[in-house]
């Protein structure tokens, strides 16, 4: 009921409710692969758009990983679509992807006519990306109708009509039951007959033809040179008007970049930036940078850094699956971090992936060696992999392909990525940027934990915006003191983490990376020797204060042994003399008693009778 | 456009030369039929007797004209003499039609 009184109330804008609602459906439906109510959605959308889009708004995907995001599932299912470009864009490659990945992946077969190339020559243009056209027309999954096109050879005397092409599509159509249909360079054919004006509305019968085939299918035209008003030599863009894509390919700084565009893709929501493609040994790639940017699984299990103390530091290690950014001025030891990483993990028994743009990988394993990490028995195991390259061997684009293709070889559960900045050899800061975030992509979309070392203090705009997609931001810092520079460890941030906000002294030993405490004093942060003496001080000092107080207790000791044996000695004399008291009262007593009786044995005998008191004995 | 040269090498040489020719039409429309009768009314004038037309109904036989490779219909080859020329369109254009195919130079000597 509310819906209905939207509509009345919106009266006239029932259009931009339309369109409003297949921008949300179509923003739904960039994920493909989990669409439970996709069906359902596209329902809404065809009653929504109805006349904007015709009955229905299938899709049928290319099979080119990237395209069919940015489509939200492909190019109109039952239309014509035209891929425009200039000379070597990728056109075709882009075209034969559709048909060999229909053949071999959708079940639906193909018929490419080509009007530049001969049969086998576009054989073997794409035998290296790993099409075999030959077995897919064994198998009745293709037909090739190549035609070669010699201007010099037609002569127009009179009317004509094209109609020998419908005729041999129809039949190859019909013999193999295709459902997808490339055209590559139908223009040519204005060049070849002259006249325009017969050749323009057989264009347009053609488009109608097969629409009314219900027949998928992707007509090339060359970018003209008539400037911004046209995309094709020849305008074909006026007769195909349900999905326009661009293909470009630019040279900037010396270093090309192929880009993609849909142009336009009526009744379908699409993504409107230039997307970046490659075409490398496993096809054609579109590299959406937005598309899949918010949807990785967050992993909850942690792994360690193969550093302890910095685990620690991180509340417990990585997140599986995160992107650990290290940036640092060159030999504060981002290489040495991310060995570390990719030996731990080949210590688990993962497969890693390490790729340097700044050493080759003989110096890496020396270097390493020398900290005390030997990778080569892993290289040997076939666990990791380590792959080299200067970063000016070639474009940002064709490295992000070779990253691509390693990961798709290796299967790596970590990978390093040593030395990303330096891709800015040649390029701008922007296309780094953009790259680099693509790279950090193609990882985390497939759950690879991921070490991406930078030169860069942090300051500078792309380290920042690179960092912004990353989990983890470390930077090795060298400070400069006492003539001597040191490393510290800063955690900038992690994602989901109690992190420690403390710096540590990043050190190299012969036994790996070691995490340290720094002192923090008066003087500031303090580290490497000047850290070392601090210890030493420290030690020293308690060393003293221990001996000190070793000493006065000893001497108390000897005191208090001394005073007990003096007090001993001292109760001796006492006893001793209370004990002569005691003889002498005694010994008193007995001669006052002998005296009387002498006296008296005395007195006897004289008879005497005085008073013994008044004797003489006084 | 100028007349061809008529002081070619193979003006005289060509006389008794075999043509062979093959046209390819969309047996249906009146457009292949006027091509047809163009065709053969030109042959008729300059090359009687020496030239052999052989028609192909593309609608019929499609994988022959993509073997050939004729996008157009009506198509005229000439297959012999060499070089093969190519000529596309109902041939009512008489005059083109006799510089396309090179017939002028090669009429029979009378």
């Amino acid at each position: 009921m509310r819906f209905t009184e939207g509509l009345t109330l919106f009266g006239h804008n029932v259009k931009a409710l339309a369109f409003c609602l297949a921008v949300t459906t179509g923003i739904r439906k960039v994920h493909p692969f989990r669409g439970k109510g996709k069906r359902m959605e596209t329902t809404i959308l065809a009653t929504m758009t109805d006349r904007a889009v015709g009955p229905t708004l299938d899709k049928t995907p290319t099979g080119i990983s990237g395209l069919d995001q940015i489509t939200g599932g492909g190019v109109p299912r039952g239309r014509v679509t035209l891929v425009a470009g200039s000379a070597g864009a990728g056109k075709t490659l882009l075209g034969m992807n559709f048909l060999v990945a229909g053949a071999r992946e959708y079940g639906e077969p193909g018929v490419l006519m080509t009007f530049e190339e001969s049969a086998d020559k576009v054989a073997r243009n794409v035998r290296s990306l790993g099409f075999d056209l030959d077995e897919l027309q064994r198998k009745g999954m293709l037909a090739v109708l190549a035609f070669r096109v010699d201007p010099s050879e037609i002569v127009a005397a009179g009317d004509f009509d094209f109609e020998p092409i419908f005729a041999i599509l129809a039949d190859a159509i019909e013999q193999v039951g295709a459902k997808r249909v490339v055209l590559d360079t139908i223009e040519v054919i204005f060049g070849a007959f002259g006249d325009d004006t017969i050749v323009r509305s057989e264009l347009i019968r053609l488009v109608r033809w097969l629409d009314d085939r219900g027949i998928t299918a992707i007509l090339t035209g060359e970018r003209g040179n008539r400037g911004g008003e046209s995309l094709t030599r020849h305008g074909i863009e006026e007769y195909v008007t349900d999905c326009v894509i661009v293909l470009d390919h630019r040279v900037t700084a010396e270093i090309s970049t192929r880009r993609l565009r849909v142009v336009k893709y009526r009744g379908s929501a699409h993504g409107t930036n230039e997307y970046p493609f490659l075409i490398s040994a496993r096809g054609f790639t579109v590299l959406p940078i937005t598309a899949v940017a918010l949807d990785y699984a967050a992993s909850e299990e942690r792994i360690s850094t193969g550093i302890p103390r910095l685990d620690h530091m991180l509340g417990g290690g990585m997140f599986r699956g995160s992107t650990l950014m290290v940036t640092g001025t060159t030999g504060t030891g981002k290489t040495s971090l991310g060995a570390h990483v990719v030996n731990v993990a080949c210590a688990r028994g993962e497969h890693a992936l390490m790729v340097l743009l700044e050493e080759s990988p003989d110096q890496v394993l020396r270097n390493m060696r020398s900290i005390g990490l030997d990778l080569q028995p892993w290289v040997d195991a076939g666990l990791l992999r380590i792959w080299a390259a200067r970063p000016s061997a070639f474009g940002l684009e064709t490295h992000l392909a070779v990253l691509a293709g390693l990961i798709e070889e290796e299967k790596p559960s970590v990978a390093v990525l040593d030395g990303i900045a330096n891709l800015s050899d040649g390029a701008m800061a922007a296309e780094v940027t953009s790259s680099v975030a693509r790279q950090i992509d193609l990882l985390k979309t497939r759950g690879i934990t991921s070490v991406i070392t930078a030169l860069g203090q942090g300051e500078d705009a792309s380290a920042a915006s690179v960092s912004a997609m990353a989990d983890t931001w470390l930077q090795l810092r060298n400070i400069e003191a006492n003539g001597e520079r040191n490393r510290l460890l800063f955690v900038l941030k992690s994602r989901g983490t109690a992190h420690s906000n403390q710096v540590r002294e990043f050190v190299l030993t012969d036994h790996g990376v070691e995490l340290v405490d720094v002192y923090i004093g008066a003087a500031g942060v303090l580290a490497g020797s000047a850290r070392v003496t601090q210890q030493a001080a420290e030690r020293d000092e308690e060393l003293r204060i221990a001996e000190e107080l070793a000493h006065r207790r000893r001497e108390l000791h000897r005191s208090v042994i001394e005073r007990e044996a003096h007090l001993v000695a001292t109760q001796d004399q006492l006893d001793a003399e209370r004990t002569e008291i005691n003889r002498i009262d005694l010994r008193e007593g007995h001669q006052v008693a002998d005296t009387e009786s002498d006296r008296s044995t005395m007195a006897a005998r004289r008879w005497a009778d005085a008073s013994p008191h008044n004797g003489e004995a006084l | 456009m100028s007349e061809p040269s008529t002081t070619n090498d193979w003006t005289g040489a060509a006389n008794d030369e075999q043509w062979d020719l093959c046209l390819y039409v969309t047996d249906t429309t009146a457009r292949g039929q006027r091509a047809i009768d163009n065709l053969r009314r030109a042959c008729e004038e300059h090359l009687k007797g020496r030239y052999t037309i052989e028609i192909v109904d593309v609608l019929k036989n499609p994988r022959r004209a993509a073997v050939d490779q004729i996008l157009a219909a009506p198509t005229v080859v000439r297959r012999l003499p060499a070089p093969i020329r190519k000529l596309v369109g109902d041939l009512s254009d008489s005059d083109r039609l006799l510089i396309g195919l090179e017939l002028k130079g090669s009429e029979n000597p009378s």
